[in-house]
């Protein structure tokens, strides 16, 4: 049986070239549906990989009872003053946390730059922080430095320009990068300044905390709920990332699966379209080898692995088209905290394989129809080409 | 004991409401070594009685009893094997595979046995010797004239050695000095390798090659020539 197989679909792919024509319908069809599947996952694997990369296990971030976000969080210097001296915390950092509309560099428009302003213990709580050109602001300065991924999304924002925030000039002193995080989309500056030019004085929007081990966060949660001068939650830094990047993320996927499933029914329309012609092209010849005493299942395998191969050849192209075409192209969407997030496509090898796996998926069913009717086919009837 | 043995076969086929009797109650024997001619105008069930004794279909009613195999006790897949070894076939426009050379497409049938490469090959030049294409056997169909590609066909046909050759219209794609050179084959075949030959043909001057000749008419034997 399988050398059957194996001699008719030999039979079928020396047949290949007199229909290379039709057959790149299949190529093209299920290559296109790959390509955008995959870049538009890619898209939403990029976003999710910038968010989960800001958290660490033994980070926190504390923000004020019932806020979902930064940007709608407060906290006072009360607050704050309980929370660092608990020894459960090793390291804290009060941040201010706002946004402000600066111009994109890829077509003027104005869109949300998150500012962060930070104390010291930040750079000791997120050691992935590194200044890659310049140097960090100096306390009680104008100064602020910018992550790589808000220096390729806005204008002046590049070391050594100045910026308009507020009525007051601020230059841009170094820019930092944060191993691709979130944290990269945004420009940050001293706290004490930033509260002083946003008028925010005292106020910070959350505090990030290192903790002394992961396991910390939970005691701290209960601690903070059982202590009524705080109206504060505490919650993991993988934890508040992951619930920021889900929304956009679920949305991504959603729309990335509708259009793919979309262009899928016209892949296998092509391809069903396509294996009927192959098909109906050498009934005569399939009808000879039948009669010769060639099996009709060998006969069906054969042309659902040659709709498979054309599947695959798809597939691979159009992966090839995303990877090539997409991965690391560096783009930016509004995240959670309504400030804009830059971050790379990532095109992932699982990505690649899921996509070379709904190629087989559509040409699966695009050969097997038509194998099934040339299998099927009375041997005299289609000995009359009928 | 003939080599093919119909008893009242019949064969019925339905066109929407329309059933079109296409053969009715036939009683055949042909012995082996025969070189059988089956005649009649069109539409008289030639066809189909070849295509009954070759187990490419079935009847709807009688036996259909080849080299002792009841061919009705077969399943499908019983029956495409039975027919790879003991079939061998000919057709009008010779249904040889384009993309294969005049060696592959004798050495078709070999795959489904369990022979080596080198005896395949071997046994395909020995097929297309007798049929006098061995210089021919780099060639494909395309290249070939129409009466080189039914000689590569019958080659086909005899390449697993089987005992009976049921061949349609095998002249009825040639002129007649290839039609007279293809006979001639056949009927070396039948008398110089002991093949039972059952050919269907609309020519009186191919019949003249058979040692029998049997009319049909209305999918019924309406004489028997010898």
């Amino acid at each position: 049986m399988i050398g059957q197989i194996f001699q008719i679909t030999l039979l079928s792919l020396r047949n290949l070239p007199s229909r290379l024509g039709s057959s790149s319908v299949i190529v093209v069809g299920i290559g296109g549906v790959v390509g955008v599947l995959v870049a538009i996952l890619a898209m939403a694997k990029g976003f999710e990989a910038s968010m989960s990369r800001a958290g660490q296990p033994d980070r926190a971030i504390v923000m004020r009872g019932g806020s979902t976000s930064e940007l709608s969080s407060g906290m006072g210097p009360g607050e704050m003053a309980v929370v660092g001296s608990w020894s459960e915390v090793t390291a804290a950092s009060g941040e201010l946390y706002i946004v402000a509309d600066v111009a994109k560099r890829s077509n003027q428009s104005l869109a949300n730059l998150a500012i962060r302003g930070v104390e010291q213990d930040a750079f000791e709580i997120r050691p992935e922080i590194s200044i890659v050109e310049g140097r960090s602001f100096v306390t009680g300065r104008t100064e602020m430095i910018a992550g790589r991924g808000a220096v390729a999304e806005f204008e002046g924002v590049e070391t050594g320009s100045t910026i308009e925030l507020r009525n007051s000039t601020w230059t841009i002193v170094g820019m930092f990068e944060a191993d691709g995080s979130v944290y990269e989309s945004e420009v940050w500056a001293d706290l004490a300044t930033a509260q002083s030019i946003f008028r925010r004085e005292g106020g910070v929007s959350s505090m990030r905390v290192r903790l002394a081990s992961p396991d910390a966060a939970d005691v701290l949660s209960q601690r903070m709920e059982d202590d009524p001068r705080l109206d504060l939650t505490l919650t993991g830094e993988n934890e508040y990332f992951k619930s920021q990047s889900q929304q956009l993320t679920t949305l991504i996927e959603t729309f990335g699966y509708g259009v793919a499933a979309i262009m899928a029914v016209g892949a296998i329309f092509a391809a069903l379209n396509t294996m009927y012609t192959a098909v109906s092209a050498r009934t005569v010849e399939i009808a000879t080898l039948r009669a010769l005493g060639f099996g009709g299942m060998p006969v069906v395998a054969s042309v659902v692995i040659e709709a498979l191969l054309l599947a695959l050849l798809g597939g691979a192209v159009g992966a090839a088209v995303a990877y090539f075409g997409f991965n690391g192209w560096t783009v930016s969407t509004l995240g959670g905290s309504f400030s804009q997030v830059a971050f790379d496509f990532a095109v992932t090898p699982e990505l690649l394989v899921f996509g070379i796996v709904w190629a087989v998926g559509l040409g699966l069913v695009g050969g097997l129809f038509p194998a099934v009717r040339a299998a099927g086919l009375p041997i005299t009837t289609a000995l009359r080409g009928e | 004991m003939p080599i093919v043995s119909l008893k009242e076969v019949a064969k019925s086929y339905r066109k929407g409401r329309e059933v079109i009797d296409v053969l009715d109650g036939i009683d055949l024997d042909i012995e082996e070594g025969d070189f059988l001619a089956l005649m009649g105008p069109s539409g008289s069930g030639k066809t189909t009685l070849l295509n009954l004794i070759g187990g490419l279909d079935n009847p709807t009613v009688g036996s259909v009893v080849v080299g002792g195999q009841a061919l009705g006790d077969l399943s499908g897949r019983a029956l495409a094997r039975w027919r790879s070894r003991n079939i061998g076939f000919v057709f009008q426009f010779y249904n040889l595979l384009p993309v294969l050379n005049a060696q592959r497409n004798v050495e078709l049938p070999l795959l489904l046995t369990n022979l080596s490469g080198a005896q395949r090959r071997k046994n395909a030049q020995t097929a297309l010797m007798i049929v006098g294409l061995d210089d021919r056997a780099s060639h494909k169909p395309g290249e070939l004239s129409g009466g080189q590609q039914q000689r590569v066909a019958i080659a086909r046909a005899i390449v697993a050695d089987p005992a009976l050759l049921v061949c349609d219209e095998p002249t009825g794609d040639l002129d007649r000095e290839t039609a007279e050179e293809i006979l001639d084959l056949l009927g070396i075949l039948n008398r110089e390798h002991g093949k039972t030959v059952i050919m269907v043909t609309h020519d009186p001057k191919a019949a003249d090659h058979a040692s029998h000749i049997l009319h049909l008419d209305k999918g019924q034997l309406v004489e028997q020539a010898a």
